[in-house]
């Protein structure tokens, strides 16, 4: 254990730097601070899903016992720049995000349409109440499968040929067609909700007229910022955002949302700090979800197991004001050696709220067909999936014809079918039982961007030999701040205990939005550009001493380590690094550093992140009920920085495709367009009994291509891949091929 | 949530004669379906009469039965040694039910009078008989997947959602109640009712009447008896379709059997023609399945629950089975 703290930090399965205040409590979240004379703010959401207001009547809420004011599109303030946005802002989508009381039009059903401040959270939630509203109900369209033919290309596709969402032909268009081994199939999922644990909360203060802070849910800080900023037309400095503490957010925190403008609007009204917190039925409509989805794929293969041709076709669901695309079928184009490959996007506009990105967003979706048709494919030329992916491993990406940075699918593949026993596994299914419990055995890959962005860290070294560095990321669970404290000790040589890491406020350094598994990519590269300027600066002190001891010293020839510096070749003369700013005079050190990708690099190699999850399922045969019994994920994700977090990320995306695979999934009235499964109890997540033992395992190889620090991203491919692995086990062990989502009981007994 | 008074007598008496004065007060226990209930508007008491204080936690043996106070916690009742040696298959159902969070808040009497758990029920913006008599029933042609396949009306699908009860109404259960006119006893099978034309009249139960207590007989199903739950996920989540199975076995001949489902009706729904069918016979899969059908007579499903039709005799099944293989 004591070797954590000294050198060779990285990899080491530290303790989180936050994990005590996490679970004491300690721990401050949006919604849980308290400002002097803070009002309450409700939401009041629509009943409708389409159609505008015909009247609204607030008088009963305004003399209800301590309102401040009942707001809605006819008394709202206006918002003089109004352009909520997206973060990661580009390309922007088409369409427009939802403005809060901007006028009477209704878009979906909860849709928020009034708000109601009052003295005190009870008497807030009372007076919403008693808010009428009457409507023009208008029809709506919300059944996915009743729409499906109005779908259509995404309009930034439309716009740009070459934008990546246009189709796609690799070879012969839809080769698979006349080929003599094929498969066609097609996939549904439902939508389904991020539901972190904590809600979405913002608490607004207006601190002068012009002067904004907001400590708020999100997963961008800076993104927030200059949202608000626009909205408000005040300068980007005026406004402060504060999310120190982000309890999940698996991508909801990735816009700005109506809520937190109304609360904001509500601040400036009463003049008082506001403060909102969504209910759970509300994260169900009004922070994005991952859309439903139908997918189509065909599919032909030699006897020998050579995949000739893949078409991919998807339409997902998005909002009738704004267009939401993912990339679903990026898998599909560089994943396998097919010489033939078509892909076909659309999108799908409802009377239904805007979908957002949720954990490993369109690779999951589209993951989950592929890898089940691979599967499907395998059983044609009856083939061993795992042998059947091995012949069809690409060792460059066919579809940008560039080779990877690096890619080490191959040896994950192996660790994993090893550990999980794959030897046990039967080709023909319902071979293999546990008493009267039928045993399958399958794997899904998964892989993601291995993104990295622009990000700036400033480092303050103290004379007492402490380290402070802050960025303006956020934390909404993986970690971040324990990895950069151990990229850091690395680095500079210094104990973690001697380094602080602090996130989550827009007064600090520019970070990139927490998405697209990119963070420690990112930032890590930023800490790693600090460090060495750091050193740099401190071999400078050192060698240009009037003891020369240190005379003709350069970064190369000097060791650090535990806090000192010493000469390599001669350890016994050694300075602390405290002691070495006092030589100076010097109080602190303080340096800021800016990195970026290299984007020449960018364009001689492809960058991916890639995982294999293996799952073993027990079915009844006579009741449908279905265990998830065992589960491997093994991944290629470069340097693996923290073991424990890493393998945190690994098993919480697991627990996230079991949801996928076999109890998440939104209901809805068509009738009325509103959800029947909006609470907890209605709205399946895995609980503890439908998590198995799950290992994690990392190849950990370095990409140095990609960054200095030789990482690619976790938190996506946790979970890309591991719902087809599920459904492929289902079908291992029954012989029952489900292709919608999520797989209950009922729909195994009703095959 | 609407503003309301909160009281908390320590005599039986008062929270009786404050709830059967006033119409709009409600009795208060664990508080894990009311206040639900309240959050969402669907209930709406001026009142709430808090009975926690009144002492109606004790779990004990009385003239051959045991006497489970109607404040007992759930979880206290499941883990209870009498009750793990007397009635199994009643800590069994108890332990099928909800998360070890909420068993260790629900009370026996509060989870004999929880509320369905139809979406139509808990949503205000949908029209829904049981809630606003008259304004229609939104399951029939709706979602209703967890709905009735028994007993139902053209006014209401909805099941009742407990574990517990199904268990309670196997083992011939007696309600002991106590209400401004005095004190009754209502056999477990008759707590609960079924929809016909007012799904808005929840229970037997009186405005004012207080659970005290639920005696469960002594009886010989000790050993071989299985509850058996199907659901979405493996924990917290209300049944698709539970069985509760118990036989008396002399050798490998049934001698007598209890019977009864949940996640099928609006009560707890006891299958006695089953269970006559089952006495006498040989326990095997065989009989078994025989069982099944008879109990399954006369069901009836909808749109989204025909795979009860199925999954129902299934577990009718597999229940009958592990209790006979249990010891
Ligand atoms: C997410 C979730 C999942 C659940 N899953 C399950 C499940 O799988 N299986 C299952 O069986 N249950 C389940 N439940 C329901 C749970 O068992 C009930 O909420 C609980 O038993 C109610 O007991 P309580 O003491 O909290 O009742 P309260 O909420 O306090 O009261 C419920 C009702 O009972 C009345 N009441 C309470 N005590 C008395 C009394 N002594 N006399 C007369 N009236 C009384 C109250 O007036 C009220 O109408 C679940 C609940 C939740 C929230
Ligand atoms: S089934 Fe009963 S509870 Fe559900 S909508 Fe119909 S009347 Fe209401």
């Amino acid at each position: 254990m004591k070797d954590y703290f000294f050198q060779d930090t990285v990899g080491k399965p530290m303790d989180r730097v936050d994990g005590r205040q996490k679970v004491t409590g300690a721990a401050k979240y949006s919604a849980e601070y308290e400002l002097p004379n803070m009002a309450h703010a409700v939401l009041v959401g629509s009943t409708i899903a389409r159609g505008s207001i015909k009247s609204i009547d607030t008088k009963r809420a305004e003399n209800a016992p301590g309102v401040l004011a009942v707001l809605h599109y006819q008394n709202s303030i206006k918002v003089p720049g109004y352009v909520q946005e997206a973060h990661p802002t580009e390309p922007k989508p088409a369409g427009k995000p939802l403005q809060v009381f901007i006028d009477n039009q209704i878009h979906f059903n909860d849709q928020p349409i009034a708000v109601v401040v009052a003295d005190t959270l009870e008497r807030a939630m009372y007076a919403a109440k008693l808010v009428k509203v009457q409507y023009n109900v208008e029809k709506h369209a919300t059944d996915f499968h009743q729409n499906v033919s109005k779908a259509v290309l995404p309009t930034v596709a439309k716009r740009n040929p070459k934008h990546g969402l246009n189709d796609y032909v690799r070879g012969k268009e839809d080769a698979y067609k006349t080929e003599p081994l094929k498969i066609e199939s097609e996939y549904v999922i439902p939508t389904e909700f991020h539901n972190p644990m904590e809600l979405q909360s913002i608490i607004a203060h207006w601190e002068a007229d012009n002067k904004l802070t907001v400590y708020d849910k999100t997963q961008a800080v800076i993104g927030t910022q200059n949202a608000f900023a626009k909205d408000w037309g005040i300068p980007v400095q005026n406004v402060k955002v504060i999310a120190t503490y982000v309890g999940g957010a698996f991508g909801n925190g990735l816009h700005t949302w109506p809520h937190e403008t109304a609360a904001i609007i509500a601040a400036k009204k009463v003049n008082r700090p506001v403060k909102l917190m969504l209910t759970r039925e509300q994260m169900f409509t009004m922070v994005g979800y991952r859309p439903h989805a139908w997918q189509k794929v065909g599919m032909s293969a030699t006897k020998d197991g050579k995949i000739t041709a893949i078409t991919h076709e998807a339409i997902g669901q998005t909002s009738s004001y704004e267009e939401f695309t993912e990339s679903t079928l990026q898998q599909t184009r560089m994943m396998y050696t097919s010489p033939n490959v078509t892909t076909r996007y659309r999108i799908l506009p409802l009377n239904v709220s805007t979908p957002i990105w949720m954990r490993g967003p369109g690779e999951a979706t589209g993951a989950f067909a592929l890898e089940c048709a691979l599967d499907e494919m395998a059983y044609v030329i009856g083939m061993d999936p795992l042998e059947f992916r091995l012949i069809n491993h690409t060792d460059k990406d066919p579809e940008k014809n560039l080779p990877w940075s690096t890619k080490y699918l191959k040896e994950a593949m192996q660790m994993g079918a090893e550990k999980i026993g794959w030897r046990k596994r039967q080709l023909q299914p319902g071979m293999v039982k546990n008493g009267e419990w039928l045993v399958g055995y399958g794997m899904g890959v998964g892989t993601f961007g291995a993104n990295r962005g622009r990000a700036k860290v400033k480092a303050t070294l103290h004379k007492d030999g402490t380290l402070v560095m802050q960025s303006a990321t956020t934390d909404i669970g993986p970690g971040t701040g324990t990895a950069m404290v151990q990229i850091a000790a690395q680095n500079l040589g210094l104990p973690p205990e001697k380094i602080v890491f602090e996130l989550g406020s827009s007064l600090y350094p520019p970070s990139p939005s927490q998405g697209g598994s990119a963070t420690v990519a990112t930032v890590g590269s930023a800490v790693h550009a600090v460090c060495q300027v750091l050193k740099k600066r401190l071999t400078s002190m050192v060698a240009g001493n009037s003891d020369t001891s240190f005379k003709g010293a350069t970064v190369e020839n000097l060791t650090f380590k535990d806090g000192y510096v010493s000469l390599t070749a001669s350890p016994s003369a050694r300075l602390s690094f405290g002691d070495i700013l006092k030589q100076q005079n010097l109080p602190e050190l303080e340096v800021t550093e800016e990195s970026s990708p290299d984007a020449s690099l960018r364009q001689k190699y492809s960058m991916y992140s890639y995982s294999v999850h293996f799952a073993e399922v027990q079915v009844h045969p006579l009741t449908g009920q279905i265990r998830v019994t065992n589960m491997v994920s093994c991944a290629d994700a470069g340097t693996i920085i923290n073991a424990k977090t890493a393998g945190n990320q690994m098993i919480g995306g697991a627990v996230g495709g079991i949801g996928m695979a076999l109890t998440e999934g939104a209901i809805m009235d068509h009738r009325f367009g509103r959800y029947v499964t909006k609470d907890l109890a209605e709205y399946h997540v895995p609980v503890h009994a439908d998590a198995p033992n799950i290992s994690s395992l990392f190849v950990n190889k370095p990409d140095l291509i990609n960054n200095p620090n030789g990482t690619k991203g976790i938190g996506e491919i946790a979970i890309i891949g591991v719902a087809p692995a599920i459904a492929n086990a289902i079908f291992n062990a029954t012989g029952k091929r489900i292709r919608e989502l999520p797989i209950t009981p009922d729909k195994l007994m009703m095959v | 949530m609407i503003p309301f008074q909160y009281v908390k007598p320590s005599k039986p008496k008062a929270a009786i004669d404050t709830v059967a004065k006033d119409q709009t007060a409600m009795f208060i226990a664990g508080g894990t379906n009311l206040v639900d209930l309240m959050k969402r508007d669907v209930l709406n008491p001026e009142k709430l009469v808090d009975i926690n204080k009144l002492p109606l936690r004790k779990i004990e043996r009385e003239n051959g039965t045991v006497r489970i106070g109607a404040l007992a916690l759930n979880g206290a009742v499941a883990e209870d040694k009498l009750v793990l040696e007397k009635h199994p298959l009643l800590s069994q159902a108890l332990n099928a039910g909800a998360s070890a969070q909420l068993r260790n808040m629900a009370t026996v009497g509060g989870n004999m009078m929880q509320r369905v758990r139809c979406p139509y029920y808990y949503d205000t913006a949908m029209p829904c008989n049981k809630r606003e008599p008259g304004t229609g029933c939104s399951a029939i042609e709706g979602y209703n997947r967890m709905h009735a396949i028994f007993g139902h009306s053209d006014k209401c699908i909805a099941v009742n959602p407990s574990d517990m009860n199904v268990a309670l109404v196997a083992l011939d259960a007696v309600v002991l109640v106590s209400g401004p006119k005095g004190d009754r006893k209502i056999p477990f099978g008759e707590f609960h009712r079924l929809p016909g034309d007012t799904p808005h009249i929840h229970t037997n139960l009186q405005q004012g009447e207080l659970i005290m207590a639920v005696d469960v007989p002594e009886n010989p199903y000790t050993k071989n008896v299985h509850y058996l739950k199907v659901r979405d996920r493996n924990s917290y989540a209300f049944a698709l379709v539970s069985v509760a199975a118990a036989l008396d076995l002399d050798g490998s001949n049934i001698k007598s059997a209890r019977l009864a489902m949940g996640g099928v009706a609006h009560k707890p729904w006891r299958l006695q023609e089953a269970e006559q069918f089952l006495a006498g016979k040989p326990a095997n899969e065989a009989t078994f399945r025989q069982a099944a059908e008879v109990a399954m007579r006369g069901a009836k499903a909808f749109e989204h629950n025909q795979f009860k039709l199925k999954l129902g005799p299934n577990t009718i099944v597999q229940a009958l089975k592990n209790a006979a293989g249990a010891v």
